[in-house]
């Protein structure tokens, strides 16, 4: 029998020779009628406001295809503000692509919904974006949770299953209960309870967003309870925050592996957000070919396997399993890309982790007020980033 | 749920959400699903692409012995659907259906 079984897990991998970008993500544009301040959105991305037009993405969609990229994500901001969402979705279809959109549901009709799946659309996932205001409206029963019942309905009417993403974090965290007890009133299938990820505006707001241990493990109860209620009805998957994990992570399967991002500018990415990254130049889809930014862009190469680790990565006998773990985490908490991710231990600077940790013990942590993603406070915070 | 409804007659076809084709740039077979991707060997792609919802299981284990001059595949091959249906690759009228994707956040 085993001749019958498929010879690779059921993910992602590539093996040492590199392998196409199975994974393609357009970000389509920026705009967002949300302003969620956990958003992994660049700080400064009202300074990117440019977006392609339809004939380069389809473009891009083509040559991506060439080289052997088989799954699509439709990301933004928020991707149902590009009117040419459906014929990109109809092109990446006809090219074999698996589509996946991912959305907050704002702004979706039940037409529109029903042109991306004649488009050949293959799978939605709704989010809920805004921390505090479309959190509340949700628990409370207002216009959140009525908008999204109304998309889950035509989303299960068309066959598709119902996807539900929920970020949490120190201010909602508490209301899990809730939170997935409404997931199954709605009839969700599949809920990610995903805990914030401390980059871009979610690094901003760290310290207001950080849970406690407390709160993480009273989280992680409150799910296995409802895990074992629910059974198959609805998976719950749970996510982590990072600066609560053992060991450092993979940063997108391996830098340059298997993932790639367009940015509604064009940038070409290895991770959602790479672009804050000093010293590192990342190619561009108008100027580059798709083979190019893959195989031969410094932005792709710097990082890829192990040859550019400093120690403590570079002998140590995990870094084939972790690949030094995050970029960004290490630009962002150690000020140096080619550092050790400081989640690990052994990082010089792994106190920086430990440190926001204790001090995410405190009943009070911070005074400070919420940064909300928009437009005037990334024109703000990216002035003192250029200062 | 049970793969024990897998019958002669049962005519197996791609579960919901999941997407078999060929893949030129990995020379194989993949089954894509929400956000992943399964790549499959020689044998379980044979299988897989028949199972179109037309063909019975008989007809399948029929034109397999065909296309590869063996005989005796039936148990590899209900073996096989058995697992696949588990993991939702794979659904059938007479099970209960309905409950596929099972891949989606295996890792």
């Amino acid at each position: 029998m085993s001749t019958v079984l498929p010879s690779s897990p059921p993910s992602l991998t590539s093996p040492h020779s590199l392998g196409p970008p199975l994974w393609l993500l357009f970000e389509l544009t920026y705009k967002c009628p949300l302003q969620c301040v956990f958003c992994y959105n660049p700080v400064d991305f009202a300074r990117h406001s440019q977006e392609l037009p339809t004939a380069q993405w389809l473009r891009v969609l083509r040559e991506a295809r060439e080289l052997g990229s088989v799954q699509l994500g439709l990301s933004g901001g928020e991707p149902l503000l590009r009117d040419d969402l459906e014929e990109i979705t109809a092109e990446a279809h006809r090219l074999g692509f698996y589509t996946n959109l991912i959305t907050s549901g704002v702004g979706l009709t039940e037409s529109r919904l029903r042109a991306l799946q004649a488009a050949g659309l293959d799978h939605i996932q709704i989010s809920f974006q805004d921390s505090t205001r479309e959190m509340n409206d949700f628990l409370s029963h207002t216009r959140t949770f009525e908008l999204k019942q109304r998309v889950a309905g035509w989303i299960k009417a068309l066959g598709y299953p119902m996807v539900l993403n929920c970020v949490v974090h120190r201010l909602n965290i508490d209301h899990l209960d809730s939170i997935i007890d409404m997931a199954v009133r709605m009839g969700a299938d599949y809920l990610e309870i995903a805990n914030a990820q401390y980059y871009s505006w979610a690094h901003v707001n760290r310290d207001q967003l950080l849970p406690s241990r407390a709160q993480l493990e009273a989280a992680e109860r409150t799910m296995n309870e409802w895990r074992a209620r629910l059974g198959k009805r609805m998976r719950i998957l749970f996510v982590v925050p990072d600066y609560y994990e053992e060991r450092p992570k993979r940063c997108m399967n391996g830098w340059g592996s298997t993932f790639m991002t367009v940015t509604p500018d064009g940038t070409a990415l290895p991770c959602h957000t790479a672009r804050m990254l000093p010293g590192l130049s990342f190619p561009n889809v108008t100027h580059n070919s798709m083979r190019e930014i893959w195989f031969d862009s410094e932005g792709f190469n710097r990082f890829r396997g192990t040859g550019w680790m400093k120690e403590p990565c570079a002998s140590c006998e995990e870094r084939e399993r972790d690949l030094g773990g995050c970029r960004c985490q290490a630009y962002l908490l150690a000020q140096d890309p080619a550092a050790a991710d400081p989640v690990c231990a052994k990082s010089p600077q792994h106190h920086v982790v430990t440190d926001a940790v204790a001090n995410a013990q405190r009943p009070v942590v911070s005074e400070k007020p919420l940064i909300f993603r928009r437009r005037e406070e990334s024109l703000a915070l990216s002035d003192e980033v250029i200062r | 749920m049970s793969s024990l409804n897998l019958s002669d007659n049962t005519r197996p076809s791609i579960g919901r959400g999941f997407r078999l084709q060929w893949e030129p740039a990995q020379n194989a077979h993949v089954l894509l699903y929400p956000e992943g991707m399964v790549k499959l060997n020689m044998a379980a792609g044979e299988i897989l692409k028949r199972c179109t919802g037309e063909l019975t299981l008989g007809e399948i284990v029929i034109d397999l012995e065909r296309a590869f001059a063996r005989t005796g595949l039936q148990d590899d091959v209900t073996g096989f659907l058995g697992i696949a249906h588990e993991k939702g690759w794979v659904d059938w009228e007479e099970g209960d259906g309905g409950d596929v994707s099972d891949g989606r956040w295996e890792s």
